[in-house]
């Protein structure tokens, strides 16, 4: 009983002495089988039931003393039982509300006398004593020494025959077989009801995942784990946790609710207390109920949750279903377990369990991988597990798809490519690491193909030059693009041969070879292989061949095997890159040959597969530069004026991918090539478009390619392709151009004649982050223009760029805060942001961790607060908000320090909000901060002074704290900005003696003099007002000495 | 040979050889007769190359190996079946090996493979051309029966009409989707290295000849 009660028994609180049971369903059950025991016993064992318990049970009864009857001595408030052990005590003892029961004979009778409520007495019986085994039999008997307390009891039986000894061990027993009985009941009751692990719940998490979002469609609006970190059994809990039982803990955003913190355990899904914000740390007491999972625990608590599951339903059954084929073979063990259960020791038992989720894991990984290929698109390793599902089901990929035909899917699907793209792009991709190898077990299930192939291969490595022809043209005829041909392929040792083929003379072979090994490199398997077995050096040989064909073919297979960097690192180191590099001038001497012949192709065609293979290189930064060197960009720039859309994708896919180093963007200028990008930005052919966009979108950092773009006519080509929303990867690549764009006003200005502006609002919900990443940033440039606020604003506009503060993409946040702050300048734009509560989103930002998305809330702020109804009331209703801001004067980045005292200087016009700053301690925050040489934060920070001044004896503090010397040097700056900021901070200062001497001392009057003659009015003034000060108090010295 | 005899041989085969210039004809002319010797020049007995003196051509030069493949070769070329290879058959032949279409070729190819003569490469006949394509594995039980299987690969990738036996129109499937089947059942079409060494030897600078021509 003990165990059970311990180990089963749902205590609200951990730890003893304070815990209620709670009323779950588990709960009940036990509590049930208890009465049921006691019920019995007196039948059963009456021997041992009138056996005197060690120590009395006690609890606070709710009988009433007028419930007992015969057998009792009952008065008004105490019942005492006529039956009395040897010393005279009764037995059973009701002093209201305390009751205490010495046998089991009266806690049988007790039992009976309750009727109705002997579950609740049952309960309260059991919450006042813990371990009611040590009370009933001696501390000999506890729980807690369960390992022992057999052998003792053995001990006790050979050297006592005390007969009171005896039935205390019988009593004993008997509540061991209670103790296994309610063990092996609960958790078949658990087992029937839940039970959960890592992988169902991993996946119920990504299935949602996969479904959630923006948009009405979505069941939730977010889903995510507290911790990235996976431990090795799947669990995402810290160990000490996942000793409760605890896998992981999830924060999930419906839509209607606030977040909610759960966690997933092997009892079920429940609300835990919540995450504290500062630490990150998770409450992890247990607030609600325990849930059997995840969804129907959200079914629960957000009503549009369930409503928008029923609309997927019909999609969600179908990946449930596969889950419930799952459970079955589960169930079943669970009841295999049980049996051995029985009559075994707890130790056993124990291990049994163990076993029991072993088992349930072995069995669960098989079916899991085809099932997560459906939805996990997340997964970079996906190719191999299509593979593998391939493996399995012997379909092509076509059927992923046709599963999963939601929106959601498509969605995700175009969205990751996007950033797959975006982050390859930038240098050296991460994708490389290698691929688990899945080897074809012997003799399991292989399908005909395999004994086929590897016949043929045999006949390969024996054959002479006419039987090998034979047989890779017959190999051919396999479809080599399954992965179960490929693989076996490569398992039967083809592989070997075919790099092999390509070392001899015979160009016949190497054609076949090579046509081989084309097909079969997409899988990221084989060229992991490939690379192994050293087939890149010898390909690149062959680039070097008089034999057109041969060569495209090898340029061709290094396409695809350069997918990774390892390999495009030997490339480069063979002298690959030179090689292709030059296949791209074969286009120039174009002669055609006068027929098409097996060695021979058309010199295009060479230049397609050399750029083809350049594309795929291009992604390593080294060979980036190679390309370069080996004069790559004006052979590009020649290609790229060809109209074939096969030569122009690979040619402007190595652009694009190249235009991420600032030599290229220059060379790219300098041949002319933004040119061609936009008139092929007219092409038919999206993907080509894509890449375009793409690379206009690299390019266009700089200032005379954005011109360039304009004056070659492309906005509007670009402005164009905005409606074509179905092609995410397109519509992001084209808003990138269009942010970047935008950048230069005179774009926007087109942009604006092109309706484009109203475009971009319309694309600020339903897209994936990828697209509202560049819209947001378009809008945010355009939105610096007067005009375009108005017309943000007019299109609804301002609501989605609000309700984007919420998110938590960084790239997505610095750019809505940027927008949002462009939109804030316009005081009626600045009445819906207030009226949405974004100066609270946004000043909440200001916690975020990362720097770029702080600054950039910080400067957002700024507008926000100068154009805002009585501002000064709105800062202070931020509780907290004000000390934040302060703190943020310790940061050590030099834009959230130049933001912050941006928006320092706002807060201050408030005289209230000013005092506070100054108790928090703005003074020394913003005097340590004097001594910096970057212009932009010595403007801001001397205008925040400036502000700050204004209030109590800040003039004087900013003078103990030092800040006047290092500002009086902020006058030897370049920049007129910090000049005015300066000369207005010094104004303010000079009101106070000690300031001005200091001032003095440090030459600033020379300076400042300089500064009169200045053409900006306001630092003329300000200027000569510190001087007048400075002076006034050099007179009044001088008056005082003589007087 | 004299000057005149040469020119106007040269004519004559120029005009009905599409694939080769006057110049490159006068090249192979004067190459024939280098390799039959000028002593053979008698009235009346056919001047030509007989089947081992071609097949030690085609050996040396083009590179070729199976004597089987090389016989057929020889038949190709000895269009009138006279067992010697004439100066006309030279040239012709010679315009096929180096510059002939895909067409030609596989009509050319074909004849060579269909052993018999009957318009069809049978079974037997294929399997009498790979006999010696696989290396023998001392295990197998039948040695032949990789040779057999190949065979049946062979047919299972290229007889369309699935009547055991390849005819023409399955031949020229088979090479036009798959350009490397043109020489299937062995090498009897020079391989583009040797061509080209040849090439560039017979064809050379015309200057060269004319000193050549002169002396």
């Amino acid at each position: 009983m003990g165990v059970a009660l311990t180990r089963l028994a749902q205590w609200t609180a951990a730890g003893y002495g304070t815990g209620t049971l709670e009323i779950t369903p588990l709960n009940e059950i036990l509590l049930k089988e208890i009465i049921i025991f006691v019920e019995h016993f007196i039948y059963d064992h009456p021997q041992e039931a009138k056996f005197v318990f060690v120590e009395p049970l006690e609890w606070k009864t709710d009988l009433e003393p007028s419930a007992f009857e015969s057998g009792y001595i009952v008065s008004k408030t105490t019942v005492n039982s006529e039956e009395i052990d040897k010393n005279g005590q009764p037995l059973l003892f009701l002093s209201v509300p305390q009751i205490k029961v010495r046998s089991f004979k009266q806690l049988s009778q007790l039992v009976f006398i309750a009727k109705d409520t002997k579950l609740k007495e049952a309960q309260a019986c059991i919450e006042a004593n813990r371990d009611p085994v040590v009370k009933i039999l001696g501390s000999d008997y506890s729980t807690v020494t369960e390992d022992s307390s057999t052998s003792s009891i053995l001990h006790e039986i050979t050297n006592g025959d005390d007969p009171e000894n005896e039935t205390k061990m019988k009593i004993a027993i008997l509540l061991k077989q209670l103790d296994l009985h309610l063990l092996s009941y609960t958790l078949r009751h658990i087992s029937l009801q839940i039970r959960l692990n890592p992988e169902p719940v991993k996946k119920d998490i990504e299935l949602l995942k996969s479904f959630s979002g923006k948009g009405e469609w979505t069941v939730l609006e977010s889903i995510d784990y507290t911790s990235d970190y996976e431990f090795s059994n799947g669990c995402r809990a810290p160990p000490w946790r996942q000793i409760h039982g605890e896998m992981c803990y999830v924060l999930v955003k419906p839509h209607d609710v606030e977040t909610l913190c759960l966690t997933c355990s092997t009892e079920g899904v429940f609300l835990n207390g919540g995450k504290a914000d500062d630490e990150g740390k998770i409450d992890y007491e247990r607030k609600g109920e325990v849930y059997k999972d995840l969804v129907t625990l959200l079914k629960d608590k957000s009503a549009v949750f369930s409503e928008n599951m029923s609309k997927q339903e019909t999609r969600f059954n179908e990946e449930q279903q596969k889950n419930q084929t799952e459970d079955v073979p589960k169930k079943e063990e669970t009841y295999a377990v049980h049996k051995t259960i029985s009559g075994s020791d707890k130790s056993k038992l124990r291990k049994n369990q163990i076993n029991f989720g072993k088992n349930q894991m072995a069995r669960r990984l098989e079916p899991s991988l085809n099932w997560r290929t459906t939805v996990d698109f997340k997964d970079r390793k996906a190719p191999v597990k299509d593979s593998q599902e391939e493996k399995h089901g012997g379909k092509p990929e076509k059927t992923r798809t046709s599963i999963s035909p939601g929106r959601a899917q498509l969605h995700r699907k175009s969205v990751d490519k996007v950033e797959e793209i975006i982050s390859e792009s930038s240098s050296e991709s991460e994708e490389d690491e290698e691929l688990p190898d899945h080897r074809q077990e012997a003799n399991t299930d292989l399908p005909s193909e395999y004994w086929q192939i590897q016949k043929l291969v045999k006949y390969l490595k024996g054959g002479n030059q006419t039987a090998t022809v034979i047989v890779l043209c017959s190999m051919r005829d396999f479809n080599l693009a399954q992965e179960t041909c490929q693989l076996a392929i490569r398992d039967v040792g083809g592989l070997e041969v075919l790099i092999n083929l390509l070392d001899t003379d015979e160009v016949k072979c190497k054609i076949g070879s090579l046509k081989i090994l084309k097909e079969i490199s997409h899988n990221p398997q084989i060229q992991r292989n490939i690379v192994d077995l050293g087939g890149l050096p010898i390909m690149v040989n062959i680039l070097d061949s008089p034999y057109k064909s041969l060569k495209c073919l090898a340029a061709e297979t290094i396409a695809n095997v350069a997918k990774f960097k390892r390999a495009r690192q030997v490339v480069r180191q063979y002298g690959g890159i030179t090689k292709l590099v030059s296949l791209l001038d074969c286009a120039q001497n174009s002669i055609e040959p006068a027929q098409s012949s097996l060695y021979e192709t058309r010199d295009v065609e060479v230049a397609r597969c050399g750029a083809l293979a350049l594309w795929s290189c291009s992604k390593s930064y080294s060979n980036k530069e190679a390309i370069r060197k080996a004069g790559g960009i004006p052979l590009l720039a020649r290609l790229l004026k060809t109209s074939h859309e096969d030569m122009l994708i690979p040619v402007v896919g190595t652009l694009q991918e190249c235009a991420s180093e600032e030599n290229y963007r220059a060379a790219i200028k300098a041949e002319r090539i933004i040119e061609n990008l936009v008139k092929n930005l007219n092409s038919e052919n999206e993907q080509l478009q894509e890449h375009c966009a793409m690379a206009i979108y690299q390019c266009a950092e700089d200032e005379e390619t954005r011109d360039l773009v304009r004056l070659h006519g492309g906005l509007k080509p670009l402005a164009t392709l905005l409606n074509n929303t179905d092609n995410k990867e397109l519509l992001a690549a084209v808003t990138g151009a269009i942010w970047k764009c935008s950048i230069s006003k005179e774009n926007v200005i087109k942009f604006r004649e092109y309706k484009a502006i109203e475009t971009l609002v319309g694309l600020l919900t339903d897209q994936p982050e990828e697209v509202l990443v560049n819209v947001v940033g378009a809008l945010g440039e355009c939105c610096q223009d007067h005009e375009n606020r108005v017309i943000v604003r007019k299109c609804g506009g301002i609501q989605p760029l609000v309700n984007l503060l919420v998110g938590i993409n960084q790239a997505l946040l610095v750019n809505v805060t940027k927008a949002v702050g462009a939109c804030a300048v316009e005081p009626e734009s600045m009445v819906i942001i207030d009226r949405l509560d974004g100066v609270r989103l946004l000043w909440s930002l200001l916690k975020n961790p990362h720097p770029d998305v702080k600054a950039s809330a910080a400067w957002a702020l700024c507008p926000c607060i100068q154009n805002a109804k009585d501002a000064g009331e709105m800062v202070r209703s931020f509780v907290g908000g004000l000390e934040l801001v302060v703190n943020l004067l310790k940061s050590d980045n030099k834009e959230v320090l130049s933001s912050v005292c941006a928006a320092i200087t706002n807060i201050a016009k408030d005289q209230e909000n000013l005092a506070v700053i100054t108790d928090h301690g703005v003074v020394p925050l913003l005097s340590k901060l004097a001594n910096t040489n970057n212009d932009k934060l010595r403007r801001h920070l001397a205008e925040a002074i400036s502000r700050c001044c204004m209030w109590g004896r800040n003039r004087v503090a900013f003078g103990e704290h030092k800040a006047v010397a290092p500002l009086v040097r902020y006058l030897k700056s370049s920049d007129t900005n910090v000049h005015r900021a300066t000369a207005q901070a010094l104004y303010q200062l000079s009101e106070d003696p000690d300031n001005c001497i200091t001032m003095h001392e440090n030459a600033a009057v020379k300076l400042l003099l300089d500064m009169v003659g200045s053409p900006d009015q306001e630092l003329q003034e300000a200027a000569a007002g510190c001087i007048s000060n400075i002076r006034r108090l050099a007179l009044a010295t001088e008056k005082a000495k003589y007087n | 040979m004299n000057r005149k005899k040469l020119q106007k041989l040269t004519d004559a085969l120029t005009k009905n050889c599409k694939h080769f210039n006057k110049f490159e004809v006068n090249c192979l002319i004067k190459l024939f007769y280098n390799l039959v010797g000028e002593a053979v020049e008698r009235p009346g007995v056919a001047v030509g190359l007989d089947r081992n003196a071609f097949r030690n051509i085609l050996h040396m030069t083009f590179g070729m190996t199976d004597d089987m493949i090389m016989d057929r070769v020889f038949r190709g070329f000895d269009k009138d079946n006279d067992g010697t290879i004439s100066v006309t058959e030279w040239v012709h032949g010679l315009s096929l090996f180096l510059r002939g279409s895909l067409e030609e070729k596989m009509k050319y190819c074909f004849e060579v493979f269909d052993l018999n003569g009957d318009g069809f490469i049978s079974k037997e006949e294929m399997f009498h051309m790979l006999k010696n394509s696989l290396l023998k594995q001392p295990s197998e039980e039948d040695p032949d029966e990789g040779i057999k299987d190949l065979v049946e690969i062979t047919l299972k990738k290229m007889d369309h009409d699935h009547d055991g036996k390849l005819s023409f129109t399955d031949y020229e499937k088979a090479v036009r989707e798959e350009a490397l089947l043109l020489e299937a059942f062995g090498p009897c079409l020079p391989d583009p290295k040797s061509q080209m060494e040849f090439e560039a030897q017979v064809f050379k600078d015309p200057n060269d000849l004319h000193e050549n021509v002169n002396s």
